[in-house]
């Protein structure tokens, strides 16, 4: 790991201060990315920016008909949390299948989002529930938050600081993780509320993307046979030494049927 | 860089300047001398390296120190009693749970955390919550019998 200047922010502004005022920052959350980056020195960042002693950033809450994820809340915390077991179980065991307990005991859904892995859990969560998430300076809905690889509309400096949730009538996860790493080779998130079904796939593509055909038939009739025979093309799909983009199309399709089995 | 980090260790008052990148892991055991801890793989998948802090345990290969100001943290070197091993120590004893013994004080530290949140798991579970702990000599099977040993001499 190269050197860096280090900086325990005290506040949101306190952070965002410092981050304009160096040449080269980085946010640290929980640091399950940004921190193997710097150790393999493919990150170089002049200034790290530790976003872990500032208060009111962590916890969870129900808010009418969402629930309320603050940026710094751990992966452990969100799984272990009764508001999300009780409201929306399907984002709880998305919580708790990321990486290891360990991992999980570091790692933040802010952190997570904000990176926008291609295969993390999270963006599946967020686009399949229809989430908002909150920042410094607005509140994007999560169709709009994802732009692509690695890629959100945060703008330098802006910070998130909570996601929220509307709870659905039936929701579930389903995922293939890959056996080493644990992050999804295809995950598919299959929400369900008021008739009108989201259809989320993480791991798949560049980045989290929904599948209209699939949620046009599950919104008329909510059984997994009747996305059975629609064809998920594999151009444009990531292929790499885990699966190739073939086998990830076919994937796809199985996940949702199974997730869509599970929501009963 | 470098900054005094300062923190309580196995119960002990303890701090030592060092560079802002430093490793927690590094720190415990280039700046305390607690080389219980060990480094594995160095990119928070193999689980040797873990440790408790505030409670809970993490991979001190993928935390700066720093970022552990204040904390307060339990090593492999903690868990004894004076010449009294802790419970899930005896356990790994007892059912030979260890082979060449490099990845055993992460899978101490990870099954003592285990068994706090699950008091008395199923081998399926200790099998499920292992999984970011690997043992290069494979020897899984006493070490997940160690866990639901350990786990029930614990709750006794």
């Amino acid at each position: 790991m190269y050197d860096f200047i280090y900086h325990r922010a005290t506040s949101i502004g306190d952070a965002q201060s410092i981050f304009k005022n160096s040449e080269d920052p980085v946010y640290l959350a929980g640091g399950m990315t940004v921190l193997p980056t710097m150790k393999q020195r493919l990150a170089n960042p002049s200034d790290v920016i530790d976003l872990g002693k500032i208060d009111g950033l962590t916890g969870v809450e129900r808010d009418g008909d969402e629930i309320v994820v603050r940026a710094m809340t751990t992966h452990a915390a969100v799984a272990a949390s009764s508001e999300v077991a009780a409201a929306i179980p399907a984002l709880a065991a998305l919580a708790d299948s990321v990486g290891d307990p360990h991992v999980r005991n570091r790692g933040t859904i802010g952190g997570s989002i904000a990176n926008n892995d291609p295969a993390a859990d999270y963006p599946a969560a967020l686009v399949g529930l229809g989430g908002t998430v909150v920042t410094t300076s607005k509140e994007v809905a999560a169709d709009d938050f994802f732009t692509g690889m690695f890629e959100t509309v945060l703008e330098p400096g802006e910070l998130i600081t909570a996601v929220r949730f509307p709870v659905p009538e039936a929701a579930h996860y389903m995922k293939f993780p890959n056996p080493a790493s644990r992050y999804a080779l295809v995950g598919v998130m299959v929400v369900r509320t008021g008739g009108v079904v989201r259809v989320a796939v993480t791991g798949a593509g560049p980045c989290v993307f929904r599948i209209a055909k699939m949620e046009a038939a599950l919104s008329a009739n909510f059984r997994p046979e009747v996305i059975e025979n629609i064809v998920v093309a594999a151009d444009g799909l990531n292929s790499d030494i885990h699966a190739g983009s073939d086998y990830r199309a076919h994937l796809v399709g199985v996940m949702a049927s199974r997730a869509v089995a599970a929501c009963g | 860089m470098t900054i005094n980090v300062g923190a309580t260790v196995n119960g002990k008052e303890v701090s030592a300047e060092v560079e802002v990148r430093t490793l927690l892991v590094q720190y415990l055991r280039d700046h305390l001398g607690l080389t219980g801890t060990h480094v594995g793989c160095d990119t928070s998948q193999c689980g040797a390296c873990v440790v408790h802090v505030d409670g809970q345990a993490i991979k001190s290969c993928t935390i700066l120190a720093v970022q552990c100001e204040g904390a307060n943290m339990v090593t492999i070197e903690g868990l004894a009693d004076g010449d009294t091993l802790h419970p899930m120590q005896e356990a790994f004893r007892d059912n030979h749970g260890l082979q060449c013994g490099f990845c055993t004080p992460g899978m101490v530290m990870a099954a003592v955390d285990l068994v706090t949140r699950y008091p008395r798991p199923s081998e399926e579970l200790v099998r499920e919550q292992l999984e970011g702990n690997l043992c290069r000599c494979t020897g899984y099977h006493n070490i997940v019998k160690s866990v639901v040993a350990g786990a029930e001499a614990m709750a006794s």
